[in-house]
């Protein structure tokens, strides 16, 4: 079973067989529609594919929303080369576990995405990169291939069309970065997680030099869906240019977090008050993360938003990987920062100075303020360092780690204020605890 | 030539190839942009962030070090935001970087220190503490102290891509990130040090040299390394009469940025206790120090009788003096004392090489420049990145830059196996079934240089040629030798059948080995060789006039020992294994010792022959091997500002057997250096090292 | 080095699945399903890696060091990771994670002296919406209480 009751604000799509028994079978995924949508994209051409997926309007599902189609339509078809199908599935923006539903309750789902993009990209070999932590996932993962194989959705000769895929999964161990496309292939490839410089983009070299179709999971995932209803007709489910529905993790304080199929472009306090049920003790609404730890934070007056990517732009936001991380009135926004730049300085690979050093100091600078240490210099100083790292990094994390934190010091000046001036007791450093912040 | 990109940087029109990185564009044109991390000609990282420059139309500063220029392109390197972030990432960088500037090595010498002082801020904002590990020891010669390495992971690419080693990597994530060796602990590697030279901070540093000077008191004399046969280019780091450290000060040698252990390190024998700093004489049976006129008016007296009462002499020149020196040495014997009983230790037949040339369409000698430029190249019997460590680099950089062809044919299996379009394995009369099997390839090349060693000579090199020109293409020879002038030695004519230049001898003398089995020897004068260290002088028993640093097994059995100062101690110029002639530049003193062109000339001074042999002034002779000597008319001001001049071949048929049997390499690896190299801590000490007897060179703190 | 036969054959199933030219490709895997056999990256294990992927040990250490799951010292028995990002820690993750190491006496990344627990501050785990969450060894557990902390740990061993 699911980790959370459905709720009737959902529009399930995706997570249509979530909570049907032994939903992770061919079977219940055969009796369900299941590869109903492969069929019907093995009868079209390359150039169809592409074409529908571009009709539904499916933005990348990973963070940065750039439209599926188009990504697809700049695979270098024409390359000697073998092309490649690669799944991200290294989930791991704080805030968000989204991915991991859709793995566990319906690889197939997954499998079957993945297929219509072997097709689309005439490729002959699919990697799922899945991350190290999600260990069950790949045995999961692993039991579906074996049915698609025996079913004769993969293998030499997939349903006797002659068509050839292959499809694999491929564990992680441990690497935010790898998140990002590049990294992830040098990873694949058995290296350390150090993104690349592009261009040349996956769809040129990507996995072995290859051309390469990269997508998130959730991205895949919508696929299958896409064909059965027509790339139109998904479209409608969500808001203009925001084509289809996006699977929410919700969390933080509300009463019922959980990962929601919504439509694109949900507002964000229906989200809150409805779906979550509100937020916990009766408590007030301070501040929402809305799409994982990277995207800038949205104050309670921010909050009535609709929730897709060009809305969440426009409120100098991002819809990101559909974390909604909400925060009630007690919570501490220092102490946030201060963990969510742990998180980035302990997650930066080293490879660019500005991000290396720059979320490493600024972690120290926050700890210092957080503990009571703080000058009256500091809150501007963490500003402009963020917005030093800013735009000026070699991968996105740079940009990841200062976002939030110009955000969090620009709205929440005061309370960092406060911490300086002692209005606050500061934090007791633990000696346990500081071994964990080196 | 496809047309040049139009561009415009900080509002000036430039023109520039296609694929040009605009960094590179804006250096011709003379606009600094500042880089760590980029490096020509190694591969790219954009790492370190400085080289962020504003292009129109482009949202975010993108790094001129992976921008290709674009027509039209609007690039300005000097705005406030450019400024800014360049300022700011050096901020970013002094956080966790220790500012012990004023004991670090590379302080005077630092980019980071330049780069702070040219585009950085005179403050920091950073109160927090510094991250700290302790410095490392990773062998003899490389130390590595991670707080100061700023991660710009050139040491890492010049190992990897330079070296083909790879004996350097990267550990840890993110501001922990540190290089690492690659045994864990140390390293096991060619010891090259071009991570040392490479790194832009003082990350890295000399075994040798580290805390030992400050850069500016140093004088940097750029001269040419006195080991093997390269002619590599290396600056002498000399404080009051010391040489402190060899490096790659300028890259304006022919070498760029290579150096091996031996250009680095290897000048240490020149102060090894066992220097000879006087003249020694055999007085009742042991040799006894004399003053240098006791010696020299020995030497002559012996000389002049020998020569008068119609005596046989016996010469062996040296491979490490210079051409002067052997020129004036072969003036002296023919001349002087009337022989053509010289010679020296031969390694490579260049002889025949050039005999065989002669005539030859489609057929020349490769210069040290070919080997990165040639589409394909050939490599014969030697272990190349151990014996020619900087043309093997050169070959490895034709293959990662104009991805070369590259054949080999080896007795075992080397490293240049790993990138080789094909490699077999064969020694003596299988080379020929080898290079059989590789000829319709070899054929399909647009040109090729093929590289020797002593496997090939005699008849075998007219075979080769007789090979080379079937393929029906260019092909550019290199006859493989061992020392830093075995070139320059034959071409003056230190050979009992040819004068300077290839010009026959009207008599021929007796050879290296004649003389040494000789009966009837009467004087035997041997200068900077040691050719008793594989021979025995038991045929007969003549006076023994020794010339050297160190009291070899040839000195040990001398009547007269004269103490001479090495390469590093003198003026002149060496003709490399391509035929390239640089010249030396006179780095210090070694009190008690002379040149040899000096010893020799005041020798002939003593005999009342300076007349007939001339003026023993470097430049002076140099004018005459200019005059006299073929192929030698090179342009003096590429010679006289540090260049490099090719001889050209000789033209016609050399009147010679080349005596093959007489050629032997004796194979130097990186670590040995025939004779000198026992007298080098240094080359010692890392054998012993791999040898699994560490004993690391304590640091001198003083 | 020999591993169990299930490994082995896990090992050769993987090559399979990768390019036989890009060997490299089972660096990871390999070293995250050798060192839950073994129970860290040995040396020797990184040689065995390196010398069956044909790559040198020394770039085997690079992959080795940057991945946070992969270990070269040994971990405990019952590897307790706890995670104190953001949906975790709003919902009490980092008070988890004091009792935790209060408990045991150790720390970030320290093993308990009888070598049955090991304890880990991670980063998110993906449990976000059913926060806070705590991994032990591969196993997820939810909405984990201070209480059924306390149970868990009792149950892997930990004194009182």
């Amino acid at each position: 079973m699911p980790y959370n009751e459905p709720n009737p604000a959902e529009v399930r799509v995706l997570s249509k067989r979530f909570g049907i028994p032994n939903s992770q079978s061919i079977d219940v995924y055969l009796a369900n529609e299941g590869y109903q949508a492969y069929e019907r994209a093995a009868k079209m051409t390359p150039d169809e594919i592409v074409n529908v997926v571009k009709a539904s309007g499916l933005r990348g599902r990973g963070g940065a929303g750039f439209p599926t189609g188009m990504k697809w339509s700049f695979l270098a078809r024409n390359s000697p080369k073998p092309k490649y199908i690669i799944v991200n599935a290294d989930e791991s923006e704080p805030g968000t576990c989204k991915d991991r539903l859709l793995v566990e309750f319906d690889p197939h789902q997954l499998i079957e995405g993945i297929m219509i993009a072997g097709l689309a990209a005439t490729s002959n070999q699919g990697y799922i990169y899945i991350r190290g932590e999600y260990r069950y996932l790949i045995d999961i993962m692993n039991k579906a291939i074996a049915e698609a194989y025996d079913r004769g959705y993969l293998g030499d000769n997939v349903r006797g069309t002659g068509w050839k895929f292959h499809l694999a999964t491929h564990t992680g161990a441990g690497a935010y970065e790898c998140g990002e496309e590049s990294a992830l292939l040098e990873s694949f490839e058995g290296k350390r997680g150090i993104p690349r410089i592009r261009p040349p983009f996956p769809a040129v070299a990507g996995a072995y030099q290859s051309p390469t179709i990269l997508n998130n999971v959730e991205t895949y995932a919508a696929v299958p869906s896409i064909f059965r209803m027509g790339g139109e007709e998904w479209a409608k489910l969500g808001s203009p240019k925001n084509g289809g529905t996006r699977m929410f993790c919700l969390s933080g304080h509300v009463n019922r977090p959980g990962v929601y199929e919504l439509p694109m472009g949900f507002p964000l306090m229906r989200m809150i008050e409805e779906v979550g049920g509100g937020i916990r003790g009766g408590k007030k609404l301070k501040a929402v993360i809305p799409g994982g730890s990277s995207c800038p934070v949205l104050k309670a007056e921010e909050c009535n938003i609709n929730m897709d990517f060009d809305s969440l732009a426009a409120a100098k936001s991002m819809l990101g990987s559909g974390g909604v991380v909400v925060m009630d009135e007690t919570t501490d926004i220092v102490a946030v920062a201060l963990r969510i730049m742990r998180f980035y300085a302990h997650e930066s690979c080293g490879w660019c100075i500005p991000c290396r050093e720059g979320t490493t100091w600024l972690r120290k600078i926050l700890l210092r303020i957080y503990e009571g240490h703080g000058v009256a210099s500091d809150v501007d100083l963490v500003g402009e360092l963020s917005k030093n790292m800013l735009g000026r990094t070699f991968c996105p994390l740079g940009d990841a780690a200062a976002m939030p934190t110009i955000a969090f010091v620009e709205k929440f000046r005061h309370e960092f204020e406060a911490y300086i001036q002692k209005q606050v007791p500061a934090a007791q450093p633990d000696p346990l605890l500081q071994l964990a912040s080196v | 030539m496809p047309d040049p990109v139009k561009l415009t940087i900080d509002g000036r029109q430039i023109e520039a190839a296609p694929g040009t990185l605009l960094i590179n564009a804006a250096k011709a044109a003379g606009i600094e942009i500042p880089a760590f991390c980029y490096y020509d000609g190694y591969s790219l990282q954009a790492a370190c962030r400085m080289c962020l420059v504003e292009v129109e139309k482009t949202p975010k500063m993108p790094t001129a070090c992976t921008t290709p220029v674009a027509e039209g392109m609007i690039v300005r390197t000097d705005t406030e935001q450019v400024r800014r972030a360049r300022k700011m990432t050096l901020e970013f960088l002094l956080t966790n970087h220790p500012l012990d500037c004023p004991v670090c090595d590379k302080g005077g010498e630092c980019e980071l220190q330049d780069m702070v002082f040219r585009y950085g801020a005179g403050g920091s904002r950073f109160i927090e503490n510094k991250w700290h590990v302790d410095e490392k020891q990773w062998s003899p010669v490389v130390f590595y102290d991670g707080p100061r390495c700023i991660l710009c992971f050139r040491c890492v690419r010049v190992c990897n891509e330079g070296m083909g080693v790879g004996a350097l990597g990267i550990v840890n994530r993110g501001s922990v990130s540190e290089i690492a060796p690659n045994e864990g602990d140390h390293l096991n590697c060619d010891e090259c040090g071009m991570c040392i030279d490479i790194c832009p901070v003082g990350a890295l540093t000399s075994g040798t040299y580290r805390y030992q000077s400050r850069p500016w008191e140093m004088d940097h004399v750029g001269t040419i390394c006195t080991h093997c046969s390269n002619g590599c280019k290396t600056t002498l780091g000399v404080r009051n009469g010391e040489i402190l450290r060899g490096n790659n000060r300028d890259r304006s040698g022919i070498n760029g940025e290579f150096l091996c252990i031996k250009g680095r390190y290897g000048f240490d024998f020149y102060n090894h206790p066992e220097r000879l700093q006087s003249p020694l004489m055999r007085v009742n049976g042991t040799l006894q120090p004399v003053a240098w006129s006791t010696a020299l008016e020995a030497v002559a007296r012996k000389f002049t009788e020998t020569k008068n009462a119609g005596g046989k002499f016996g010469v062996i020149g040296s491979t490490r003096t210079t051409n002067e020196e052997n020129f004036y040495l072969q003036k002296f014997a023919r001349e002087g004392l009337g022989t053509n009983n010289i010679d020296h230790h031969r390694s490579g037949d260049v002889v025949t090489l050039l005999d065989a040339l002669s005539g030859r369409a489609n057929a020349s000698l490769a210069t040290t420049a070919d080997l990165y430029t040639s589409k394909a190249v050939l490599i014969i019997g030697a272990d190349l990145s151990l014996e020619q460590p900087f043309l093997a680099f050169q070959v490895r950089a034709n293959f990662r830059h104009h991805a070369a062809k590259v054949y080999v044919v080896t007795p075992e299996p080397v490293r240049e196996d790993k990138y080789a379009a094909r490699s077999m394995r064969a020694a003596g009369d299988p080379i020929w079934g080898a290079l059989d099997q590789m000829r319709d390839a070899l054929a399909n090349e647009a040109e090729l240089v093929i590289l020797f060693d002593d496997s090939i000579k005699g008849e075998g090199v007219r075979r080769l040629l007789e090979f080379g020109t079937a393929l029906g293409k260019p092909v550019k020879y290199v006859a493989l030798v061992d020392y830093a002038n075995s070139r320059g030695a034959v071409d003056m004519g230190l050979t009992p059948d040819l004068l300077p230049g290839y010009h026959a001898s009207p008599q021929r003398g007796l050879s290296l080995d004649e003389m040494i089995n000789a009966p009837d020897l009467d004087v035997l004068w041997v200068i900077g060789a040691n050719p008793l260290s594989r021979a025995d002088l038991s045929a007969s028993s003549p006076f023994l006039v020794v010339q050297d640093m160190f009291l070899t097994e040839t000195a040990e059995r001398a009547d007269v020992v004269l103490p001479a100062a090495s390469a590093y101690e003198k003026s002149g110029s060496f003709t490399n294994v391509c035929g390239e002639v640089q010249r030396l530049k006179k780095g210090l003193d070694v009190m008690g010792t002379k040149p040899d062109l000096e010893i020799i000339g005041l020798i002939a001074k003593e005999m009342g022959l300076a007349a007939t042999v001339g003026p023993w002034i470097a430049d002076r002779v140099f004018d005459q091997i200019r005059r006299t000597v073929r192929g030698y008319d090179v342009s003096l001001p590429v010679i006289a500002t540090g260049g490099a001049a090719q001889t050209a071949p000789v033209n016609g048929r050399i009147s010679s057997t080349g005596r093959p049997e007489m050629i032997r390499s004796v194979h130097n690896d990186l670590f040995a250096s025939g004779t000198l190299g026992r007298y080098s801590k240094i080359l010692n000490s890392v054998l012993e090292k791999t040898e699994g007897e560490v004993e690391p060179i304590e640091a001198v703190h003083r | 080095m020999t591993f169990s036969p299930e490994l082995e054959a896990k090992i050769e199933r993987m090559f399979s699945q990768y390019p036989p030219d890009r060997r490299r490709s089972a660096v990871i895997p390999m070293l995250m399903y050798a060192q839950d056999e073994i129970g860290s990256v040995t040396r020797e294990l990184v040689e065995e890696v390196a010398r069956r992927t044909g790559i040198t040990p020394l770039a085997v250490d690079e992959v080795v060091t940057y991945y946070s799951m992969l270990h070269r010292m040994p971990l405990g028995k019952s590897h307790v990771q706890i995670c104190t990002n953001i949906s975790c820690m709003l919902n009490g993750g980092t008070e988890l994670w004091e009792q935790a190491t209060r408990r045991l006496g150790i720390g970030h990344k320290e093993v308990s002296a009888d070598g049955k627990i090991s304890l880990e501050e991670v980063e998110c785990m993906g449990a976000c919406s059913w926060a806070p969450a705590i991994q032990v060894n591969y196993d997820f557990y939810h909405q984990v209480t201070p209480q059924k902390l306390d149970e868990m740990l009792t149950q892997l061993g930990a004194a009182r």
